[in-house]
This record gives structure tokens, sequence and C-alpha cells, in this order.
């Protein structure tokens, strides 16, 4: 009978209605609603008890007023828009700011004359790069030798003037050290995800495990 | 005039009254036709304020997805921020428009809207005036909007604007018609013109006793207030924005105002008309009972609108003509020969006889649905191929 599609539409939306799960929306960025137990598991306490702590939060969280802020899940190798730089593994070497085809990194060193045993080292005086013109191709980070430069996993950086664009060896020092595993095999092998990770110092960032001390004397000291 | 219109609690007379022992009687008079309209208009607007968050919320969980959900509680504050934004906009005319049309459209579309809540009942001592004629001023005000679409469409000097205008003028005026014909159903059964009277007619709500009339009712006021699967007027997939292309800032905030209030409005008429209007059982006040009742219809007509998808101009028309028209002719004969057959000597018809009427018609309406469909459906409602005009290639083929 003609006008039965009618009423299975009607059927499907009202279904779409009474179910809440059915929601095509896989994740909700940036803010998470969570309920009552959702709110409780990220505060690490057991729902009843977060019902009796704290008795506003949880009634709201039951009203669907309360949402989390989540970080976006994201691949590992996810090239993002800040870069991740350790100076500790950073020989001044500049091989990055050749390689940039736009020559938008800029490096000022001078010798440092303070580590010479653990091989030569620049200081560093400036690392700008002007992430503006940066097209992400990553060149620099296939160039660094070291695994010193990273591309980085954030893509929240809007901003409001050009001038803010351009990362300092400040602001790159001060980030969270959270590298994406872009052309960093070593990364991915171990489990590592940038989105729920803790961020990684700059000795287990190489390419090789981090040498123990015996092993660093002797390849370094009884030279 | 004054004199068909009788006193209720919310009313002129009693406005009028406090009014006129401060002021002289024709300044009481213009103030209290102010502060009735002030009440009566904004108590609508700020209904329509939260209906437009109800209806994206309903219908973005009906499709699977959020809908406004940014600000406020559950969004709540998203009409707040929708009407600062338009106020905001810039109000441009274009050049070659007809100024004085193109400012009076908006208002000659919202007004009407607002001028049909003067005859509702709310309640049982809860209306603006009591008018003896009631539904006939009801189909008379609502049909006011087309002159509305004609004169903004006209008024932009955009083909678009007109196309969509024209085209949705021609189908104001078609489902007109099977509206005010399955309206006089009701008034045939409630022996009055008078929305009171119907009202108390109600012993058994209209829906039942003519559950054809209804439906051609409830399909022609959705065409009349041009939403989908009717809502052809402004087909966005297809016109630009139909009729009010070329309107912006404050003059498209009050189109999309009175486009929001037209649900509203519909289902308040559809309530008192076909839903027993104010009557329920007795520990809830009539009021309440009219509240509900209008949620329950306006929730319909949401459901619908979220899913079923528009129809093509040409099926439009046919199914106005063709379908509409044949079943509320129908309706009209038979609750005419019911009419005739149950009415005493006072005109009502008894309770009883009502639920006689309810069982006979729907037998009628499921037949009669199921005869429209079939002679209206499957191919009959495909468009007819296109012929090869003789002129066409007539170059190509002498080659």
């Amino acid at each position: 009978m003609y006008g039965n599609g009618l009423l299975k539409g009607l059927t499907i939306t009202m279904r779409n209605l009474v179910k809440p799960g059915r929601m095509f929306t896989v994740h909700q960025y940036p803010d998470r609603k969570v309920g009552l137990i959702g709110l409780a598991r990220a505060e690490g306490v057991n729902p009843a008890a977060f019902l009796i702590q704290h008795p506003g939060r949880a009634f709201k969280a039951m009203l669907g007023m309360v949402s989390l802020t989540d970080r976006m899940p994201q691949h590992s190798r996810f090239r993002g828009e800040e870069f991740s730089w350790y100076e500790q593994r950073c020989t001044g070497c500049a091989s990055c700011a050749k390689y940039c085809p736009l020559g938008i990194i800029r490096i000022v060193t001078h010798p440092s004359g303070q580590q010479v045993a653990e091989g030569d080292k620049y200081a560093i005086d400036v690392f700008d790069i002007d992430i503006g013109r940066c097209m992400f191709c990553g060149l620099c980070v296939e160039a660094c030798p070291y695994d010193a430069l990273h591309m980085g996993s954030g893509f929240e950086e809007g901003k409001y003037r050009r001038n803010d664009l351009v990362i300092t060896k400040q602001m790159l020092n001060e980030s969270p050290k959270l590298p994406s595993a872009w052309f960093r095999p070593q990364m991915e092998g171990r489990d590592y995800h940038p989105h729920t990770h803790n961020p990684i110092e700059w000795q287990n960032a190489g390419r090789h495990e981090k040498p123990t001390l015996q092993e660093q004397e002797e390849r370094w000291t009884k030279r | 005039m004054i004199e068909g219109i009788q006193a209720g609690v919310i009313d002129f007379r009693s406005i009028y009254g406090l009014f006129d022992a401060l002021l002289p009687s024709w300044l009481a008079y213009g103030a209290a036709c102010a502060l009735l309209a002030f009440i009566v208009i904004n108590a609508l607007v700020l209904s329509t304020a939260l209906y437009t968050w109800f209806e994206r919320r309903t219908i973005g969980r009906f499709q699977a997805r959020l809908g406004p959900n940014r600000w406020g509680p559950f969004g709540l504050f998203q009409p707040l921020a929708d009407v600062v934004k338009l106020i905001v906009k810039e109000d441009t005319t274009p050049a070659s428009a007809d100024r004085i049309v193109f400012a009076l459209a908006p208002i000659a579309l919202f007004a009407p809207t607002v001028l049909t809540m003067a005859v509702i009942p709310f309640g049982e001592n809860t209306f603006l005036g009591r008018l003896n004629i009631g539904v006939l001023f009801l189909v008379g005000v609502t049909s006011l909007n087309t002159v509305a679409v004609l004169a903004a469409g006209w008024a932009s000097r955009n083909k678009y604007a007109m196309l969509g205008s024209m085209r949705g003028v021609a189908m104001l005026c078609s489902y007109e018609v099977p509206m005010a014909l399955s309206i006089t159903g009701v008034v045939l059964i409630a022996n009055s013109l008078s929305l009171y009277e119907v009202v108390q007619s109600q012993n058994v709500p209209f829906l039942l006793v003519q559950p054809l009339g209804f439906l051609v009712f409830m399909a022609a006021a959705s065409a009349e207030m041009s939403r989908t699967p009717f809502d052809q007027i402004e087909a966005e997939s297809e016109l630009g924005a139909g009729y009010h292309t070329e309107y912006s800032g404050m003059k498209f905030a009050i189109f999309q105002l009175a486009e929001f209030m037209a649900p509203i409005v519909t289902s308040i008429i559809a309530v008192a008309l076909f839903f027993g209007g104010t009557r329920g059982f007795d520990p809830i006040p009539g009021q309440i009972w009219f509240v509900i009742k209008v949620m329950l219809v306006l929730f319909g007509l949401l459901w619908v609108r979220a899913t079923w998808p528009r129809l093509r101009i040409d099926q439009i028309m046919a199914f106005a003509w063709k379908g509409l028209f044949g079943l509320a002719l129908l309706n009209i004969f038979i609750v005419a020969i019911q009419v005739m057959l149950f009415q005493d000597a006072e005109g009502a018809i008894s309770t009883r006889g009502l639920w006689t009427m309810a069982a006979v018609n729907w037998a009628i309406a499921i037949v009669a649905i199921f005869v429209m469909v079939r002679l209206l459906g499957g191919k009959n409602l495909e468009r007819p191929a296109p012929r090869r005009s003789p002129l066409a290639n007539m170059y190509a083929e002498a080659d």
C-alpha cells in the first residue's frame, strides 16, 4: 500500500528521539557531556561518594549540564601545528634551518665549550620557527640528526596576530613535550599516543633507549 | 463590532474599565488597545523564541544529531543570541526595490499571525474577544499571508524571490480551499461560527468525529505555514531562499518570527477546532489542558517536519486539487447528511449521536484515503516525460 514509506520514516525518526544511543556524533569535541557516573569516573571517585561530597555538581551532572574538555583523539603520526623541540638534544647544527624549503627556521648559536666530553655542542641563543608560513612538510624533522626536533601533536593554535605565530625558543621549551610520532618510528614502537600520554623526557625521545650510566661512561668518557 | 465581543477575564472591557477612571475615554480606549496588544504579542513572541529552541533541539535529536547546545543550559539562550545577531546585522534594501512595499511585507506577514489570537478561547473565561463569527475571522485572517508573500517577492526585484513567491502564492491559494472546506465540517456539527461554541459543542473531540476533516486540515495547514513536506516557498536547495532572498537584518528576523510563530498559531487553531480546546477532566484547569494539547499538536508537526522530504511543486498542486479537495468535499457531504440525521430541534447533537458519527466516519475515512492513495499514488505522481519540441533540432536533422 502507498504511504507505508511515510509511516516507516516516522517510526525511524521516533526511534532516534527515544534512543539517545543512536546519536551519530562519534566524539563530542571540544566538550564531552557527562552524566553523574562519567563525572565521578573523571574525578576518580565512586559515584555514590561523589553524590555525597558534591551534591550540587552531581545534580548538575544528572541534568546533563556538565561537560569535560578532552583532547581530541588523533593518530599518533598526526602532524600538528606546534613543534616539539628538545634543547638538551639539539647541537645547534642548523640542519633543520638548511633543509627548510621556506627558510622559516632561524638559529643563532655560539660555541659553548662546556660539554666537550659529551660531543661538541653549540649553545643556542635563538631558535625561531615562523608557523604562519610553515607548510608542515616535515623536512626539518627528517633532517635532524639527533632527534631534537619533532612534529607537534597539537592543533588548537589559532592566534589573533601574525607575530604570535612565530614560535620562539622559550615557547618551545615551555610547551608540553608531546611530539608526534611522524618520522619517529621509535615512538610508535613504544605504544605512544600523544593525546593520552604524559610528556616525554628528552632522554626518551631519541632513536635508542636511554643509555645507562655505565654505557654512557663507556661511550663517552673512556675515549 | 464591540457588541459582538463578550466579557472575559483578560478582555478589552476590563482593561478599558481600569484606564477609564484615569484618562479621558478616547485615550483610555487607545491605551487599553495598546496594553492588550502588548501583552498578547509579547507572550506569543516569547513562546516563539522558546519554540525555536525546542524545535531545533528536538529535530536535531530526531535526526540523530545534537542541535544548538552551546550557550546556556541545553543551549536555552540560543534564541537570544540569534535575535542579537539579527538586530546587529545591516538592514539592506536592493537599489531597484519598491521601498514601501519592501518594508511593509514583513509586517503584513507578521500581523495576521498575531491577529488570530484575538478570537481563540484559551480557557473557560480566558479570551480576548468572543467573536460570534470567530471561525470566519480565522479563515479570513490566515489567508492574508498570501498577500505578504507576493508583496515580498515582487518588491525585492529579484527573479529568484519572484519565482519563490509566485509558486508560494499558487500553493497558498490552492491550500486555502481544502482548509476552509475542512473547517466547514466543524462548523456544521457545532452549528455555530463562534469558536467558543465550537469548543463547547465538542463532547467528543471533532478529531474523532470527523477524522477526514482533521487530516485535510492538518495537511492544508502545514502547507499554509509552508513547512515540510510543503515548504516549496522557501525550498533552500532549489531557490535561493524563496521570497525573502533579499531581506536581511530585522526585516528578515520578522519573517523568521512569523514563520516560527505559524506552527504555534496553527496548533492553537487545531486544538480549538479539533481537540476539544479547553475541555478535559476536572482537577486540571482548562487553560492547562489547552497548553498540553497545543504542545502535543506541536510535537506532531515537529515529528512530520523532521521526517518527510519536500514534494515537487506539481505534486503539491496535484495533492491539493486532486486529493485534499475531493476528500474535504466528501467530508462535508457525509457530515451534512449525518448532521441532518442526528440534530435535534435546537440544532445540538447528543454525545451518543457524535459517537455514532465517529464510528461511521472512521470507516469512511479509511476507505476514502485508501481510494485516494490508489488514484493519486504510484505512477500518477510521476512527472510526465518531457516531449521533444519539433523545433529543437531542426537543423541538426537536415545534415
